[in-house]
C-alpha cells in the first residue's frame, strides 16, 4: 500500500477493508483446488510441452472465498441501493432467474448435442421469440446478439444486406439524430454507411423539418430511439417512419428505452423495421459488474428474410410444448442470412433468465412495471423540479433530465454533485449524457423502486442542491471522502497505463 | 406482483403531486393509433414462481444434461468441473447486480478482479498485455481483425481452415461491410493448407487456432517469422484455455494477438453462451486494443486503487471513429473465470492441464483399437479428430445419443455441404471423464461399426 | 522571419519559409482537458488541407488534429509520446504536433491570424 493509510494501524475501517492482490498474497505451493494425481502415459503433444513456471499465485479456498468477498464489499450494486442510471434500467434482478438458469438441463447443456437431447432449450428459445415477437408486433427475432451494441449491428447489417438485395447499395448515408447514444454512429460506420446528424428541436425531440430535409434518396436508414435519451417519446415519430419509408428508407428503432414502453405499444405500430431489446435492462437479467447481456433483435418482414444464423423453428404437429424443435444453422429455403452474429447459439443462458421474468410478470405484470416506471419518473421530475432545472417539460416516460443550470455560480459542477450523492450512499445518476443539454444529469429509477425509496433519494438530493446554493461547496468538491477510495487519478491512469501486476523490481532482480 | 413494490395507494399519492389524472395520462405524448392498435392476446398473464418453477423445470427436463451420461464433446465447448466456491462467489448481489464500473470510488472490487483477470490472461497466454474480455473467442476473433488492419492499414485477413467455423463465420460477418477483405481457407484435417502462398503485401494477418478446431498442435514459431517478414500479424485463437496450462503458449511462439474462449474455465455450458472472450497483445499494441481496461492509479489520498482507462477508444466517446461499436465486455464470466483460475493457482491450473491431456492420451490408445475407426489427429491436447471410413458420423452419433453416450460433434455438423467430411467425428475427453466413461464409448462404437 | 497562423478548429501552424510547425491552441489544450495521448504523423507523409494529420486524447474526449494546409510530413515531435503533458503546458512551443513542407503557400491566405483567432474564439463562449 502506498500513500498516507486512515487513522488506523491496519489501514481498515470497521467493516472497510483493505485487501491485496492475489499475486500480492499467494504462495505457488497452495492450491484452492484438490485434483487427483494425473497419469504417466507418454505425451502425445509433439514437443510443445509449456517451459518454466506460468507465475500464477496459490491460495486455499478459504482464503480464495475471503477475497472475493472483500472485494464485493467494495462495490455498489442495486440490492444495496438505489441505482439512478439513466439510459440503464438498473431494475432488480429477480433470483427465481438465477435458479432457472442453473438447472442441469439448462446449465449442463453442450451447444452441439444431437438436437433430439436438446428440445427443451430449442423450447425456451422459441417461447422467448414468441414474447419478443408478440411484445412488438414484428415479423422475426434474431436471438444471438450478445448486447445491444452488438444487436445494433445485427439491425443495420440486415438493412444493409437488404438494401444490396434490392440493388440500392448505394445508400450509404444513416440519418442519427444528435441526442443518439454513442453506440449508434459506431455501428452506422462499421456497416460502411456515413453518419448524417440530424437537430434537435427546442422540445427535445427530433426537428422534423430538419429531418424531412435530410431524408434524400441517398438515406439508408434513420437510427432513432424511442423513447429518446431526453426521456421524452418522439410524438412525431409515426409520421417520421411514413416518410423514411415513402424515402425507401428504413427505420432503426434503438431499444434501450424499451422498458417505458413494454406491454403498451408495439414498435411495429411506430414504423420500425428493427430493434434491438436489451435483455439485461428491459428484461432484469444482471448487468454483472459489465455483462453479460443479450441483444435480441426483432426485425419486419422486409428484414426477416436476412435474419443471421442460427434459427430455432418449430415443426411437426401440434408447435411448441408438445412438437418438435429444429435449430437452423447453415441457410436453407428463401432464407438469406448476412451471416452469424455470435459462436454457438446466443446467450442461452441469459435468454432463460429473461423468459423467466416475462413468464413471471405476463403481460399484464409487464404493464404494470412500464406504467410504474414512467410514474417513477414523473414523481422524480415533480419532486425535484424545484430544486433542480428540469430540461424539459414533463410529462417525461422513464426517465427525468436534468441540467447544471440550478448549479450556475455556485462552484459545483455536476460531477461533484454525483460524487456528493455517492457520500450520501446512491449512486449517481448519469452524468454527461445526452449531450444536448449542458452539465445532464439523466436519473431512471424503474419500477422496482419503491415510493419510500424515491422520496429519500429526493430529500437528500433536494438538500444536496440547498448546501451547494448556501456555498457549501467542500461538500461537493472534497466528495467522496466515505468510500474505500476518493476521486482516482484517471489522468495518470492514462498516461503512464499499468493494466496488470508484476513482481516489484526488486524481487526480479534477485531471481 | 412480486417485482412491483408499489401500492395504488402509493400511485394515487404520486399521481397527485406529479398533477397527473392516471398512470394512462402519463402517456399521452404516444399517439393514440399506436396505443389503440397494441394487442397483447396471445400473451399469457402474471404467474407465481412456484408455477414459473414448474414449467421451466419441465422444459428443463426434456433435454439429456451433458454430465448425465458419457459425454466427448467439445469443438470449442468443453466440459470441466468447476468448484462450488465459483458459483456460490458470483452470485453475491454486489459482483451480480452492478453496473459496469464507471464510479471507480463505488466500484473498487469490480475494478481489481479485471485487474487481476487482465494479469492472469496476460500470464496464461504469454503476452504482455490483456483486457478486461469481450463477449466470446468468435468475436474476439472479429475484434483482432479488425485491429490487425488498423496496426498495418492493410485489407486483407487470412483465416485458416483450421480456425474454428463458428469463428471464421463470425469474422466474416462482422468485416463484411468493411472495406477490409476475408479469405478463408478450406477446412483442413490434414494441417497440410499453405499460408504464406496467400499471404500478400496487403496481409494485415494471418489468424490461425491451436489447438486447431481438429485438435492439431502445431509450433507456430516459423508461421510467426514468416508472417512478420511479410509485414503481417499472427493472431492465435485459443478454443481450450485449459491446454495454456500444459502447451506452449501463443506469446512464446511470437503471436501478436491471442484470443481465447474463457467460457471453460469457471462456468458451465449452458448450451454455449454466455462465453468470455480472453483478449492479449503486445505492450506497443495496446492503443489499438478494443475492450474495456482496468489499470491502476491512485486516490486523492494517495492509495492505490483502479479506474476504467484508455476510454477514448470506445464509441461513447469517439462514436463513428471508435475502435469497435462493442460497450459491454462479459464481466461475470470474467469473474467466474478469474476466481476458477484463483483456486487452480499454478499448481492445479498445470495439474488440470495434464488431467485433460492424461485423459485423452487413454482414450486414444482405447479408440486406436476401435476396428472400423482411425485416429487423424497426431499431436493434440484433450481432442481428435477420428475417420470412420464409409460411416456417416452424424448418424453415428445419433445411434450412441440413443444409447445414453453423447460420442463427439460429427463435422457435417460445420460442413454439411463436405461430402468428403462425413466421417469425422471430433471427440473431447476431459477430467470429467472416467474410465467407465471410455468403456462405454468404446463399446457402443465398436458395436456401432460392425 | 516566422509567421503564425491559426484554423477555425483550432490549430495553429507557424510558417518560416516553406516550413510549416503545426498545433494545437491554448484554447484547444484547455478544452480537452489533461492530454493523455498523442499520435503524430510519420515522415513522408502526403498530406491534403483538411486531412486528419494526428490523434490528441485526454481523459475524457478525443479529436483528430487536421492539416492546416497541404505538405509533405518532414518530421513528428517524438517527444510528445513519451510526454503528452507538454500540449497542455507549452501548446504553442513544445507542445508542436508536426513539421511540414508546405505544397502551396497560398493556402495561408484562408486563414487566421492571431487577432481573427482571439475573436473566433470570444465569439464561442
Amino acid at each position: 500500500m502506498t500513500g498516507p493509510t486512515p487513522s488506523t494501524v491496519s489501514g481498515n475501517l470497521g467493516l472497510r477493508l483493505e485487501e491485496p492482490l492475489i499475486f500480492e498474497q499467494g504462495d505457488p505451493a497452495k492450491t484452492g483446488v484438490d485434483l487427483p494425481e494425473p497419469g504417466d502415459r507418454p505425451d502425445r503433444l509433439g514437443g510443445l510441452a509449456r517451459s518454466g513456471p506460468i507465475g500464477l499465485p496459490g491460495l486455499s479456498e478459504p482464503e480464495v472465498v475471503r477475497h472475493y468477498t472483500r472485494l464485493s464489499q467494495k462495490n455498489y450494486a442495486i440490492d444495496s441501493g438505489f441505482y439512478p442510471l439513466g439510459s440503464c434500467t438498473m431494475k432488480h434482478n429477480p433470483r427465481l432467474n438465477e435458479r432457472m438458469a442453473r438447472l442441469p438441463g439448462f446449465a449442463d447443456l453442450h451447444p452441439f448435442q444431437p438436437q433430439g437431447t436438446v428440445q427443451g432449450a430449442l423450447a425456451v428459445m422459441g417461447a422467448l421469440s414468441d414474447w419478443l415477437l408478440g411484445l412488438t408486433g414484428m415479423r422475426a427475432v434474431a436471438l444471438s446478439p450478445a448486447a445491444g451494441a452488438h444487436g445494433e449491428l445485427c439491425g443495420m447489417q440486415a438493412i444493409r444486406a437488404a438494401l444490396d438485395a434490392r440493388g440500392e447499395g448505394d445508400r450509404r448515408v444513416v440519418l442519427v439524430p444528435e441526442s443518439a447514444h454513442g453506440t449508434n454512429p459506431a455501428t452506422a460506420a462499421l456497416c460502411g454507411f456515413k453518419v448524417r446528424g440530424v437537430p434537435g428541436d427546442a422540445r427535445g425531440r427530433v426537428d422534423l423539418d430538419a429531418f424531412l430535409a435530410a431524408l434524400d434518396d441517398g438515406v439508408a436508414a434513420v437510427m432513432i430511439t424511442n423513447p429518446n435519451t431526453c426521456g421524452l417519446f418522439e410524438t412525431e415519430i409515426i409520421a417520421l417512419s411514413q416518410a423514411v419509408h415513402d424515402a425507401g428508407a428504413f427505420v432503426y428503432m434503438d431499444g434501450a428505452n424499451f422498458n417505458a414502453i413494454v406491454g403498451r405499444v408495439r414498435v411495429a405500430d411506430l414504423g420500425a423495421d428493427a430493434m434491438h431489446i436489451n435483455i439485461h435492462k428491459t428484461f432484469s437479467t444482471p448487468h454483472g459488474g459489465g455483462g453479460p447481456g443479450a441483444g435480441p433483435t426483432v426485425l419486419s418482414a422486409a428484414l426477416a428474410p436476412f435474419a443471421p444464423l442460427p434459427h430455432v423453428v418449430a415443426e411437426g404437429e401440434g408447435e411448441g410444448d408438445d412438437g418438435g424443435w429444429r435449430l437452423v444453422e447453415h441457410a436453407e429455403g428463401d432464407m438469406r442470412p448476412f451471416g452469424r452474429m455470435k459462436g454457438f447459439h446466443g446467450q442461452f443462458g441469459v435468454l432463460v433468465r429473461a423468459l423467466s421474468y416475462m413468464m413471471s410478470m405476463g403481460k399484464d405484470g409487464l404493464r404494470q412495471a412500464s406504467g410504474d416506471a414512467v410514474l417513477n419518473a414523473n414523481y422524480l421530475l415533480a419532486s425535484l423540479g424545484d430544486g433542480l432545472t428540469p430540461s424539459f417539460e414533463g410529462p417525461c416516460m422513464h426517465e427525468a433530465l436534468f441540467d447544471d443550470r440550478f448549479l450556475k455560480g455556485t462552484g459545483v459542477s455536476t460531477l461533484d454533485f454525483a460524487k456528493a450523492l455517492i457520500d450520501e450512499g446512491f449512486h449517481p445518476m448519469t452524468m454527461y449524457f445526452p449531450l444536448v443539454v449542458h452539465g445532464a444529469m439523466l436519473m431512471e429509477p424503474t419500477e422496482t423502486e419503491s415510493k419510500a425509496s424515491l422520496d429519500a433519494f429526493c430529500e437528500t438530493v433536494l438538500a444536496l442542491a440547498e448546501k451547494a446554493r448556501a456555498g457549501e461547496t467542500a461538500v461537493f468538491t472534497e466528495a467522496p471522502r466515505h468510500t474505500p477510495r476518493r476521486r482516482l487519478d484517471e489522468t495518470r491512469a492514462a498516461r503512464q497505463p499499468v493494466l496488470r501486476w508484476a513482481p516489484p523490481a526488486s524481487a526480479r532482480a534477485a531471481e | 406482483m412480486r417485482y412491483l413494490p408499489l401500492t395504488d395507494g402509493d400511485r394515487r399519492a404520486m399521481l397527485a403531486r406529479i398533477g397527473a389524472a392516471s398512470v394512462d395520462d402519463l402517456f399521452r405524448d404516444v399517439p393514440d393509433e399506436a396505443l389503440a392498435a397494441a394487442r397483447f392476446d396471445d400473451l399469457p398473464d402474471h404467474a407465481t414462481e412456484m408455477a414459473v418453477e414448474r414449467q421451466l423445470s419441465a422444459l428443463a427436463a426434456r433435454n439429456r444434461a451433458a454430465g448425465a451420461g458419457p459425454c466427448f464433446l467439445g469443438a470449442g465447448a468443453y466440459r470441466h468441473h468447476v468448484p462450488a466456491a465459483v458459483d456460490h462467489l458470483i452470485q453475491r448481489g454486489e459482483f451480480l447486480t452492478a453496473y459496469t464500473p464507471y464510479q471507480p470510488e463505488v466500484s473498487q472490487g469490480t475494478l481489481q478482479y479485471l485487474y487481476e483477470f487482465q494479469t492472469q490472461v496476460a500470464l496464461i497466454t504469454g503476452m504482455e498485455v490483456a483486457n478486461a474480455s469481450m463477449y466470446d473467442a468468435a468475436t474476439g476473433v472479429a475484434e483482432a481483425a479488425a485491429m490487425a488492419c488498423r496496426i498495418t492499414r492493410r485489407k486483407h485477413v487470412l483465416l485458416s481452415g483450421g480456425l474454428h467455423p463458428h469463428y471464421g463465420d463470425v469474422t466474416g460477418t462482422f468485416l463484411r461491410y468493411t472495406d477490409v477483405a476475408v479469405e478463408r481457407l478450406a477446412p483442413d484435417p490434414l494441417g497440410v493448407e499453405d499460408r504464406m502462398g496467400r499471404v500478400t503485401g496487403e496481409t494485415a494477418c494471418v489468424i490461425v487456432q491451436n489447438p486447431d478446431v481438429f485438435g492439431r498442435l502445431a509450433d507456430l514459431s516459423a508461421l510467426a517469422r514468416d508472417c512478420h517478414a511479410q509485414g503481417a500479424l499472427l493472431v492465435v485463437a485459443v478454443a481450450e484455455p485449459v491446454s495454456l496450462g500444459l502447451v506452449t503458449p501463443p506469446g512464446a511462439m511470437g503471436a501478436d494477438i491471442v484470443v481465447a474462449e474463457g467460457h471453460a474455465i469457471g462456468s458451465p455450458l449452458t448450451f454455449g453462451g454466455p462465453g468470455v472472450g480472453l483478449f492479449a497483445t503486445r505492450q506497443k499494441f495496446l492503443r489499438h486494443m478494443p475492450g474495456r481496461l482496468s489499470g491502476e492509479t491512485v486516490d486523492e489520498d494517495g492509495r492505490r486503487g483502479w479506474v476504467l482507462t484508455l476510454s477514448t477508444r470506445e464509441q461513447h466517446i469517439r462514436r463513428e471513429k471508435a475502435t469497435s461499436n462493442i460497450c459491454t465486455n462479459s464481466g461475470l464470466i470474467a469473474l467466474a473465470w478469474t476466481i476458477h483460475m484463483t483456486l487452480l493457482g499454478e499448481a492445479g491450473f498445470t495439474r488440470l492441464a495434464r488431467l485433460n491431456h492424461q485423459a485423452a492420451v487413454a482414450l486414444v490408445e482405447r479408440l486406436e483399437r476401435v476396428p472400423g475407426l482411425t485416429v487423424v489427429t497426431p499431436t493434440f491436447f484433450n481432442e481428435v479428430l477420428v475417420r470412420l471410413p464409409g460411416r456417416d458420423a452424424a448418424a453415428v452419433v445419433e445411434t450412441l445419443a440413443a444409447r445414453g453416450v453423447l460420442a463427439g460433434v460429427p463435422l457435417a455438423r460445420f460442413w454439411p455441404t463436405w461430402p468428403e467430411l462425413a466421417d469425422g467425428l471430433l471427440i473431447c475427453a476431459t477430467e470429467t471423464n472416467t474410465d467407465a466413461d471410455m468403456d462405454a464409448l468404446v463399446a457402443a462404437l465398436t458395436e456401432a461399426l460392425q | 522571419m516566422t509567421t503564425l497562423y491559426f484554423t477555425e478548429d483550432h490549430e495553429w501552424i507557424a510558417v518560416d519559409g516553406d516550413v510549416g510547425t503545426v498545433g494545437i491552441t491554448d484554447h484547444a489544450q484547455a478544452q480537452l482537458g489533461d492530454v493523455v495521448f498523442v499520435e503524430v504523423p510519420e515522415a513522408g507523409r502526403d498530406l491534403n488541407r483538411g486531412d486528419e494529420a494526428a490523434v490528441v486524447e485526454s481523459v475524457k474526449a478525443a479529436s483528430e488534429v487536421y492539416a492546416p494546409v497541404s505538405g509533405t510530413v518532414t518530421e513528428g515531435n517524438a517527444a510528445l509520446a513519451e510526454t503528452p503533458a507538454m500540449v497542455n503546458t507549452d501548446p504553442l512551443g513544445e507542445g508542436w504536433f508536426f513539421r511540414l513542407t508546405l505544397a502551396d503557400p497560398s493556402e495561408l491566405d484562408g486563414l487566421m491570424d492571431q487577432a481573427a483567432y482571439d475573436a473566433h474564439v470570444a465569439g464561442l463562449d
